[in-house]
C-alpha cells in the first residue's frame, strides 16, 4: 500500500504544531499572571494583558487553516475529526488566555495592599491547572488516553482545592469583614483557576473524540446528574 | 433486496468472494472502493446483468422478496422491470423525448395512449426534467444535456415502476451541476424506491447514501450506516481509504 496525500499530512501535522504553541503561549501566561499575583507585580500583570492579543491572532489563524482544510481537502474520519477537534480546543484554550487576563487584572488591583495572609492554595492550585494543561495538549500531540485519564483525576483534585478554598475565605469574611475586598478578589482568582480546569477537561474529551470517535462526557463533575459534596 | 454469500466469477478470475448483504428498502446505499474492487460487477448481480457477460458465473442466493433471482426460472425481463439500472454514460435511445420514457411500458403490453402519455409525465415528474422537456416531447432524446439525458434515462427505469434502482456511477459523465441535481432527485426518490448506487466519489456518497458498503479486492470489507464509514469506521482498510491514504 502506497501512502499519499503527503502534504495533507503535513498539513494537519503544522495545525497540531500551531495549536501546541498556542497552548504553550497560553500555559506561560497563566504562569506570568500568578506570578504577578504572588509577586505583586504590576509590570508582569500588565505584559500579560498585552498578550491576550497574541493569544486571540493564534486562535484566529489556527480557525482559518482548519476552515481552509476543510473547504479543501474534505476530510474524512480521523482527519475530520481532528480538525474538529482543534476547532473546538482553540476556543478552551483561548478562554484559558482569557482568564489568565482576569488573574492578571486582580493582580494589579491587589498589588498595592499587603495580603491578610500568604499565598499558598492558590498558587499550588494553578500548578496543577497547569500541569493538566501540558498533559491534554500532550495528549492530544501523542495521542495518549492514559494522560486524558490524568487530566480527568486533576479535575477532581481542583474541585476539592476549589470547595476547601471557598470554605475558608467564607470564614475568613465571616471573622475579618476587613479583609472582605482582598479575600473577594482570591476568590474570584479560584473561581477563574476552577474554570480554566474545567476548559482543559473540555481539551481532554476532544482528544478522546479524536482517538475513538466516541463524543462523552468524562469527568464526573461535568454531567448534569453530578451531586458536589459542598455546596457552593 | 438482499444478497446471501454471493462469489461471482469472470472464468477462472474471481470478482466477488462471499458477499453477503442486506439492502435496507427506501433507503439510498453506497457501494464504494477502488476501481477494479468488484462493486459495479457486484452491482450487476443484482438484477443480472452478467447474465450477458461471457464467462460470468454467479453463486450464492440474490433474494428479492424473498425469492432467489439467480434460479434458472426467474423471468429476466420481468426481474429488470423489478431493478431497473441507471449507467454511467446516459443512454437515451436514438428516439423521441416520449418514445425513450413510453419504451419500457409498451415493452410490458401498455399501448393505451392515454395511459402512457399519463406514464410519461408523471415519470418525467419525478425524474425532475417534465418542465424542461414538457413542450418538446417529440424531440430528440439525444438533442438534451448530459444531465437532462441521465434524468430521462432515470425517467425511463421509473416508468416500469421499479421496486429497486441500481446506480453505477450516474454522475460519472455530469458536470457539478448536473450531478448535484441528480444527487437531490436520488433523495426525493428514496421516498418511494430502494436505491443501490455505485460510485468511486466516496464525497458523493457521503452526501446521499444512508448506508454504504465498503468493498476492496472483491470483499466487502465494511457495511454500516454512512455516518460511521465516513466518521470512524472500524476496519483500518476503510479507514484508509475514506482519507485518502492509499491508492
Amino acid at each position: 500500500m502506497r501512502r499519499i496525500r503527503q502534504s495533507f499530512d503535513e498539513q494537519l501535522e503544522q495545525l497540531e504544531q500551531d495549536l501546541l504553541e498556542m497552548g504553550a503561549f497560553v500555559a506561560e501566561m497563566l504562569a506570568k499572571a500568578m506570578e504577578a499575583l504572588v509577586e505583586q507585580d504590576v509590570t508582569l500583570a500588565q505584559q500579560v494583558i498585552n498578550e491576550d492579543d497574541v493569544a486571540d491572532d493564534m486562535d484566529l489563524n489556527i480557525e482559518q487553516q482548519c476552515m481552509r482544510l476543510l473547504a479543501l481537502q474534505q476530510p474524512m474520519s480521523k482527519d475530520l475529526r481532528t480538525i474538529g477537534t482543534v476547532m473546538k480546543v482553540i476556543a478552551d484554550v483561548e478562554r484559558i488566555g482569557d482568564y489568565s487576563v482576569d488573574i492578571a487584572r486582580t493582580a494589579i488591583k491587589l498589588a498595592a495592599t499587603e495580603y491578610f495572609k500568604p499565598l499558598v492554595d492558590i498558587p499550588r492550585m494553578a500548578e496543577l491547572v497547569r500541569e493538566m494543561l501540558g498533559q491534554a495538549l500532550e495528549a492530544l500531540v501523542h495521542h495518549d488516553l492514559e494522560l486524558v485519564a490524568q487530566v480527568v483525576a486533576g479535575d477532581d483534585a481542583i474541585d476539592k482545592m476549589w470547595y476547601a478554598l471557598l470554605n475558608e475565605l467564607e470564614e475568613i469574611m465571616e471573622q475579618h469583614p476587613e479583609v472582605v475586598t482582598q479575600a473577594v478578589a482570591l476568590l474570584l482568582v479560584a473561581r477563574y483557576l476552577e474554570r480554566i480546569a474545567d476548559h482543559v477537561v473540555n481539551v481532554a474529551e476532544r482528544v478522546a473524540y479524536m482517538e475513538t470517535g466516541q463524543l462523552e462526557t468524562l469527568a464526573p463533575s461535568h454531567r448534569a446528574d453530578y451531586q458536589p459534596d459542598a455546596e457552593l | 433486496m438482499e444478497t446471501l454469500g454471493v462469489n461471482m466469477f469472470y472464468d477462472d478470475f474471481q470478482a466477488i468472494t462471499d458477499v453477503s448483504i442486506a439492502f435496507p428498502a427506501r433507503r439510498i446505499t453506497a457501494l464504494i472502493g477502488p476501481s477494479g474492487c468488484g462493486k459495479s460487477s457486484f452491482l450487476r448481480c443484482l438484477n443480472r446483468m452478467n447474465d450477458v457477460i461471457p464467462g460470468a458465473r454467479v453463486e450464492g442466493e440474490v433474494l428479492l422478496d424473498g425469492h432467489n433471482i439467480c434460479d434458472s426460472g426467474t423471468d429476466v425481463v420481468q426481474l429488470r422491470k423489478r431493478v431497473g439500472m441507471v449507467f454511467q454514460r446516459p443512454n437515451p435511445f436514438p428516439m423521441s423525448i416520449y418514445d425513450n420514457v413510453a419504451y419500457g411500458p409498451r415493452l410490458h403490453g401498455i399501448g393505451d395512449h392515454a395511459q402512457l402519455d399519463e406514464i410519461v409525465e408523471k415519470s418525467l415528474h419525478r425524474a425532475a426534467l417534465w418542465e424542461e422537456v414538457k413542450d418538446k416531447l417529440r424531440e430528440l432524446a439525444t438533442e438534451l444535456s448530459g444531465g437532462q439525458q441521465q434524468r430521462l434515462c432515470i425517467a425511463r427505469v421509473l416508468a416500469v415502476e421499479p421496486e429497486v434502482v441500481l446506480m453505477d456511477e450516474p454522475c460519472s459523465a455530469l458536470d457539478p451541476t448536473s450531478t448535484f441535481r441528480i444527487e437531490e432527485l436520488m433523495t426525493e426518490l428514496m421516498a418511494d424506491y430502494t436505491i443501490i448506487i455505485v460510485t468511486h466519489n466516496m464525497y458523493q456518497a457521503s452526501r446521499v447514501s444512508q448506508f454504504t458498503g465498503f468493498f476492496l479486492l472483491g470483499e466487502l470489507i465494511e457495511y454500516d450506516h454512512t455516518t460511521q464509514i465516513f466518521e470512524n469506521p472500524r476496519d483500518q482498510r476503510t479507514d484508509d481509504y475514506v482519507r485518502g491514504r492509499f491508492g
